[in-house]
């Protein structure tokens, strides 16, 4: 099996940003086909024949989440694509933002169309300067030939599109905090229920997708919804981007039909670990995702059921390759530096919680941790996950309960060796650099 | 000296003014837009600005200073001209830029956070870039930089002290 190219068709050509070398390879054929040749209602039943689920890490299916959304409803009503890109290990709505930023458009559109809503809003992280410039340039161009504004291919639908830049905030990818930032307020989520699609943005009705969620709209209406299903699994259909990184031979971002097995993707498409080194882990969805050891990758496919069925999650299909050579109580302790410094602060389990987890896995780190300290921590995430207002809590309990679990000897090492195992293990980063620069 | 807009700035707000609905909500989106623009003028947020900022947005200061602090890329002292932001993210730092950001501030002769006495380089770690298929990223100011070496970094620097 190779890559499986849907979103990505072109996208590496010169020029293809461009709305007219967009269109030389199709784009906007969907738009023009659900808006002239098609009815809302069909356009969901597409959608929802499609199997297409949502990629921004929680996999719900886009045609249920369509389907919250009354058509007909008076009132401004409001479309957000969530390109606040940031957990840790993903690097794919970036690249399809500057380099196709019209098949995000695109999509957009249609969903637009099919539900019924006036008004939408590209959130872009703030470090994203690039990819805003990018889009907003290709909104201008669809803008002047006529695929958003007033009358839109002379249906009388008019849909308008806006870029937003957030500042720097983890927490805003949630789609309830995305929403309070765009309302100009800190980012802290919502309590759910209501759900956006009754109370949103401005307390309107909304829909949230990530960057390519919508990217996989326009293909889906141009080819159909069962062209776009049989390309994966019947749980999980279609294709999606997975974005390797680490101690791997071909880093990148790739198409791949859900359910292609993991050791194709890793040995025949990535090329396998750096350097000819043996595997030690990889995180599969990014780092929020429960790292996996080698054998529990045997047979592994890539689709959400089968990842889940190994104990971690699809995510946001960021994969991270650690080599043998990795010290995994480091990469704990990084890891969990981001959450502490990414809690938004609202709900107390999660704020103090990502504090007390850092410190204690910091002291661990360096060689003063104390022989009850992983009891402490396995004590400790009891009281954060249920206990929050988002997904937060859970998305850093999980993935360090994983850690503290599968290496536990490593960080029993650190802590029963304490100052001399740092040392060793100091020595062998050393010795490490100085094969990596030889 | 209290502070407001010039007029590209003020040309700007308006264009984003354009995005919102015209009513105080709408208007309240316009809080991070004007504090971007803000900082684009004058290098950070200053108590002045937030007070501009919530005159022109409808809002209270205390609610700007609120949302100032809650995002990480709104800067509350004045930085280099050049802001080298490191990413030492899981990927970033297995492909060693927590050694980069390390060395480069010793070669800086900085603390991490800190800005050279010529005022033109402010280095700092940051979370997650989202391009950690080029490993090491460095972003100094808007642009990114990828696949960072000491060495690389070091060319970087030597190119930025001879920009005017």
């Amino acid at each position: 099996m190779a890559e499986n190219k849907v979103i990505l068709d072109h996208i590496d050509d010169a020029g293809e940003q461009a709305i007219e070398a967009y269109q030389a390879h199709g784009g906007y054929k969907g738009l023009e086909k659900a808006m002239k040749q098609m009815t809302p209602a069909q356009i969901l039943d597409e959608i929802k024949i499609s199997n297409l689920r949502g990629r921004g890490g929680a996999g719900f299916p886009a045609g249920i989440k369509w389907s919250f959304i009354k058509r007909d409803a008076p009132g401004p009503k409001y479309l957000i694509c969530n390109a606040d890109e940031g957990e840790p290990g993903t690097f794919k709505d970036r690249k399809i933002m500057t380099s196709k930023p019209h098949i995000i458009i695109e999509g957009m559109i249609i969903a637009a169309y099919c539900m019924g809503l006036d008004t939408g809003y590209i959130y872009i992280r703030g470090e994203f300067f690039e990819p805003y410039q990018a889009m907003d340039k290709a909104i201008e161009e669809a803008y002047s030939k006529g695929f958003l504004g007033k009358n839109i291919l002379g249906t009388g639908f008019n849909f308008d599109l806006h870029t937003y830049l957030g500042a720097g905030a983890y927490i805003c990818g949630d789609e309830t905090a995305l929403m309070n930032s765009l309302e100009g307020k800190r980012g802290y989520p919502r309590l759910k229920p209501p759900f956006p699609a009754q109370f949103g943005l401005y307390g309107r009705p909304t829909t949230v997708h990530n960057v390519e969620t919508f990217a996989a709209v326009a293909p889906i209406i141009a080819n159909g919804g069962k062209w776009y299903s049989e390309l994966g699994t019947p749980k999980s259909g279609g294709t999606k981007l997975f974005g390797i990184s680490g101690h791997v031979e071909r880093p990148g971002v790739y198409e791949l039909s859900l359910g292609t097995p993991w050791k194709e993707f890793f040995e025949d498409i990535a090329g396998g670990v750096r350097g000819g080194k043996k595997l030690k882990a990889i995180i599969p969805g990014g780092s929020s995702t429960p790292v996996l050891l080698p054998h529990e990758l045997e047979g592994m496919l890539l689709d959400y059921e089968s990842i889940q069925s190994k104990g971690s999650m699809l995510g946001t299909g960021a994969v991270i390759v650690f080599d043998e050579t990795t010290d995994m109580v480091k990469v704990a302790y990084r890891a969990m530096k981001f959450y502490a410094h990414e809690s938004c602060g609202q709900c107390t389990p999660c704020r103090e919680g990502c504090d007390w987890y850092y410190d204690i896995l910091g002291r661990i780190y360096h060689g003063e941790g104390r022989i009850e300290d992983l009891d402490t921590l396995e004590d400790l995430a009891k009281y954060i996950g249920p206990n929050t207002i988002c997904a937060f809590g859970d998305a850093f309990v999980t993935p360090m309960l994983a850690f503290i679990r599968k290496f536990r000897s490593e960080f029993m090492d650190y802590i029963e060796k304490g100052k001399y195992g740092l040392q060793a293990v100091l020595d062998a980063e050393k010795k490490s650099e100085e094969i990596n620069h030889a | 000296m209290a502070f407001s807009f010039n007029e590209s700035s003020m040309n700007e707000f308006h264009k984003w003014g354009k995005k919102f609905p015209e009513n105080p909500e709408g208007r309240r989106s316009l809080v991070i837009p004007a504090l971007w623009i803000s900082q684009w003028q004058n290098g950070y947020i200053s108590k002045d600005v937030v007070n501009y900022v919530a005159e022109i947005t409808g809002t209270e200061p205390l609610h700007v200073w609120g949302v100032t602090t809650f995002y990480t890329m709104f800067k509350r002292e004045k930085t280099g001209k050049f802001f080298l932001q490191f990413c030492t993210n899981i990927t970033c730092t297995l492909m060693g830029a927590d050694q980069i950001f390390v060395n480069t501030c010793k070669k800086l002769g900085i603390k991490p956070g800190e800005t050279t006495s010529d005022g033109k380089f402010t280095a700092v770690e940051v979370e997650c870039l989202g391009a950690c298929g080029s490993s090491p990223t460095l972003q100094v100011n808007d642009k990114y930089y990828t696949h960072m070496t000491e060495s690389e970094v070091e060319k970087l620097i030597a190119e930025f002290r001879g920009a005017k």
